[in-house]
């Protein structure tokens, strides 16, 4: 078990390394001055060299690539171009809207998916079955912003319950701020709520096939008991990769639903700094998720081991 | 009878509070763009000057609401006859709002800052007539020009030169400190932008205790947000689509006004074939304003035919300069020895004017054997290969600084215009003074820009914005970049 969770963290410390030379290579390459589109059309060349040297652009490739990694690793990210603040301020504020709101979706979703998921496999072929996993055919359809706007639309301009967007901050007090999370939270969660309940409705269809099952029912456990005790700890595994996969894309895959409801949240963080060329934030965001990708995979990896105890006694 | 009495007194109190509180005194607004920070003397960003320019900051002169030069820190002036020495007299009693007097020595201050060696302002070029600035006493300064510049008063009225103190100059970008009748209160980065009165403004004090700037990138997202009261006015965007759908709703206000966006085709003067003036003029008869108008911006632009907007005083018609004519086009073509056109390219930024008036254009030019290829890039890199590098036939772009008719005199624009009369016509007007001659002068340099057919030019960009029916004195145009709250109030 040490040894398996040893050999992953060491794999994750190298994907961090190389991850960040490709985002900083990459990033150089794009075309595009951050000095030149902060002063606009009218600014004489002067000025754009004056705020060059002040952004520290005027040093080479080498020196700017080591100063950043160096920063990063005392978690120290740099002074934004655009904003020029630090980085870190900058994504601590925005991880409060997002983290949050990742959260609620993952736990909203995967309390819809797996009851779903389990009805519909205990039912297989069965009309309650058909009709379910039809409408997560839609659900998954279903483009999230035309979606989302549909609840703006219901909840907010008609009904008026909850704001139709924006985020108040957390000062503004929990209600509030719960109350501007809500609907964007269910426009992110019900799309993934749907692919998960597809995923654990075929997986606990396949485990239901296997012998043990067979085995399970013949000692005499109910069709019930078998699927609760023994099928639906054995269909975790796939469910927990989707999971994992899905919490990721929440932290920051969501641009288009923030765009929406007009939430500060790290996704439009990272689209505005990469259309105003701040580099350093679009740099720092991406090792950010990098570096949550591979912890997140860590997590997962370490709850197989919880799930599945073949994969403890192994290595 | 007691009894009676004071319940009589008492709802003539409720009825005394409720008109008193009648009148709404908050507002929220709602933005497409962020501001990258809150110093107007340190980014072209237009939306820093939209949020703040007149509210929070104030400079010498103002722009008002139709464009004109109205007096602010500075209460009058005098010029001397030679052009070349402006006394300017300050208002006294003018407060910064961390509490520091306003004083002549400010203004020398943010003037120098703005025209330093090391300075990042964006319009860097406004101060580069200035020769000395001198403090006479607190309440008057002098400013000499090198050489006489008739829109030098104007120039002060940008949001660029905006008066800042010495204390907070470095640290507006955060935390903006001016004179305006706002100060700032909060902002919460990705959210919003909140002033609130400022009870020290030495002026007309502003019937709004508190305003909101509601960042909200999407257009439709916009508009829920005003339905549901969320957000009471978006002053202005580029709604699209989603218009009718408010136009209808007697709640709220649609004002389609103008802005100081000259949308061109711009034309790289230099590259063969596009250097031959037939070349440009057969360019120039295939564009169709009207249907360009319609297809690229719902139908609300105003047609132009030279760089120049149509809400300025000066301004000529000259959109019958190279009417839309085919036949026409494609005979210049012929003259200029492509009979069968040519292959160019047609570089488009990430906005809908560009990326919905370029395909309307380049099948015009299609029509005439242009084969124009549509290449779609960024806003970075628009500036880097269009505007730095000039590497480019033809684009798409609203030039929205005002009054900006003199960049075709630049050397080296991207345009890569050249001709020597324009130049003369843009150094007289520099230093002419006389309102009458500058506007002869401004006609003849618009003449010459159509004449020359430089850019092909299609419309001025419209100022579309909504706003709830009860709110009175927002801007209808937009002669700058601004959101001017100061005579903003809610009537009923």
């Amino acid at each position: 078990m040490t040894a398996y969770l040893l050999r992953r963290v060491v794999s994750g410390l190298v994907t961090l390394v190389v991850a960040s030379i490709v985002v900083f290579s990459v990033l150089e390459v794009i075309p595009g001055d951050p000095a030149r589109l902060m002063l606009g059309m009218n600014a004489t060349d002067d000025a754009v060299q004056a705020l060059r040297v002040q952004m520290g652009l005027d040093q080479g490739f080498l020196v700017r690539y080591f100063h950043w990694t160096g920063g990063l690793l005392t978690f120290d990210f740099g002074k934004s171009y655009t904003y020029s603040v630090p980085v870190g301020e900058l994504i601590a504020e925005r991880i409060t809207v997002s983290l949050p709101l990742a959260l609620i979706a993952l736990a909203l979703s995967t309390a819809i998916a797996i009851p779903v998921g389990v009805f519909a496999a205990a039912r297989r072929g069965k009309p309650a079955d058909t009709i379910s996993m039809a409408i997560s055919q839609v659900g998954v359809a279903i483009p999230n912003f035309w979606f989302a706007l549909l609840l703006v639309y219901v909840f907010a301009v008609w009904l008026r319950v909850v704001p139709a967007g924006g985020f108040p901050g957390w000062e503004a007090g929990i209600g509030p701020s719960l109350k501007a999370l809500v609907l964007p939270a269910i426009a992110l969660a019900l799309p993934q709520a749907a692919i998960l309940a597809r995923v654990s409705r075929s997986a606990l269809i396949e485990v239901l096939g296997e012998d043990f099952i067979r085995t399970a029912r013949a000692k005499g456990l109910s069709r019930e008991a078998a699927l609760w005790r023994h099928a639906l700890r054995n269909a975790m595994l796939p469910v927990l990769t989707i999971l994992g996969l899905q919490f990721a894309f929440l932290l920051a895959g969501t641009v288009i639903i923030e765009n929406v409801f007009y939430l500060p949240g790290l996704g439009r963080l990272v689209v505005q700094a990469i259309n105003q060329r701040d580099l350093i934030v679009v740099e720092s965001v991406v090792m950010l998720l990098v570096a949550s990708v591979i912890l997140i995979n860590l997590l997962v990896d370490m709850a197989y081991a919880v799930v599945d105890p073949r994969l403890r006694t192994r290595s | 009878m007691t009894v009676l009495k004071s319940i009589f007194a008492a709802a003539l109190m409720a009825l005394a509070s409720s008109t008193a509180s009648a009148a709404r005194a908050d507002l929220v607004l709602g933005i497409p763009l962020e501001p990258p920070h809150l110093d107007p003397t340190a980014g072209a960003a237009a939306a820093i000057d939209e949020v703040l320019y007149a509210n929070v900051f104030e400079g010498l002169t103002r722009i008002g609401s139709r464009g004109e030069v109205l007096p602010a820190l500075a209460e009058s002036w005098t010029i001397s006859d030679d052009g070349k020495t402006y006394t300017f007299k300050l208002r006294t009693g003018a407060k910064f709002h961390d509490g520091t007097d306003f004083d002549a020595s400010d203004v020398k201050f943010s003037l120098d800052r703005a025209r330093a060696d090391d300075s990042t302002n964006a319009q860097k070029g406004l101060f580069a007539a200035i020769d000395t600035v001198e403090v006479v006493d607190p309440a008057t300064l002098k400013v000499t020009l090198k050489n006489p510049q008739g829109s030098f008063l104007y120039n002060l009225g940008w949001g660029d030169a905006v008066i800042v103190a010495p204390d907070s100059a470095e640290t507006n970008k955060e935390k903006p400190i001016g004179t305006g009748p706002f100060k700032f209160d909060r902002w919460a980065k990705g959210s919003s932008i909140t002033l609130v009165k400022a009870d020290s403004y030495w002026g007309e004090p502003v019937a709004l205790d508190r305003a909101e700037f509601r960042i909200i990138p999407d257009a439709a997202a916009a508009v829920p947000a005003l339905l549901s009261g969320d957000v009471q006015a978006l002053p202005n965007y580029q709604l699209g689509d989603a218009l009718p759908q408010v136009e209808s709703d007697p709640r709220f206000k649609v004002v389609i006004g103008s802005t100081e966006g000259e949308t061109i085709l711009a034309i790289n003067n230099k590259k063969p074939p596009l250097d031959q003036l037939k070349v440009r003029q057969a360019i120039a008869h295939v564009i169709d304003r009207k249907a360009i108008i319609d297809g690229a911006s719902g139908g609300y632009g105003v047609p132009i035919g030279s760089h120049f907007s149509p809400a300025n005083e000066a301004y000529i018609d000259l959109t019958g300069t190279y009417p839309y004519d085919p036949a026409k086009a494609k005979e210049l073509l012929a003259e200029a020895g492509f009979p069968n056109g040519f292959k160019t390219t047609l570089k488009l930024p990430p906005v809908t004017y560009a990326r919905d008036g370029g395909q309307i254009i380049a099948s015009e030019l299609r029509g005439i054997g242009i084969d124009a290829e549509i290449i779609p890039v960024e806003w970075a890199d628009w500036l880097k290969q269009v505007f730095t590098e000039k590497d480019y036939d033809l684009s798409i772009v609203s030039h929205t600084e005002p009054n900006d008719i003199d960049i075709y005199a630049r050397k080296d624009y991207y345009f890569n215009y050249d001709n020597p009369a324009f130049d003369k016509v843009i150094e007289e007007l520099n230093l002419t003074a006389d309102e009458a001659k500058r506007k002869e002068l401004y006609g003849t340099a618009q003449k010459i820009l159509a004449d020359d057919a430089v850019n092909g030019f299609l419309f001025e960009l419209p100022k579309i914005g909504i706003w709830d029916a009860k709110i009175e004195g927002l801007w209808e145009n937009s002669p700058i970049q601004a959101n001017d709250l100061t005579q903003v109030r809610w009537v009923d």
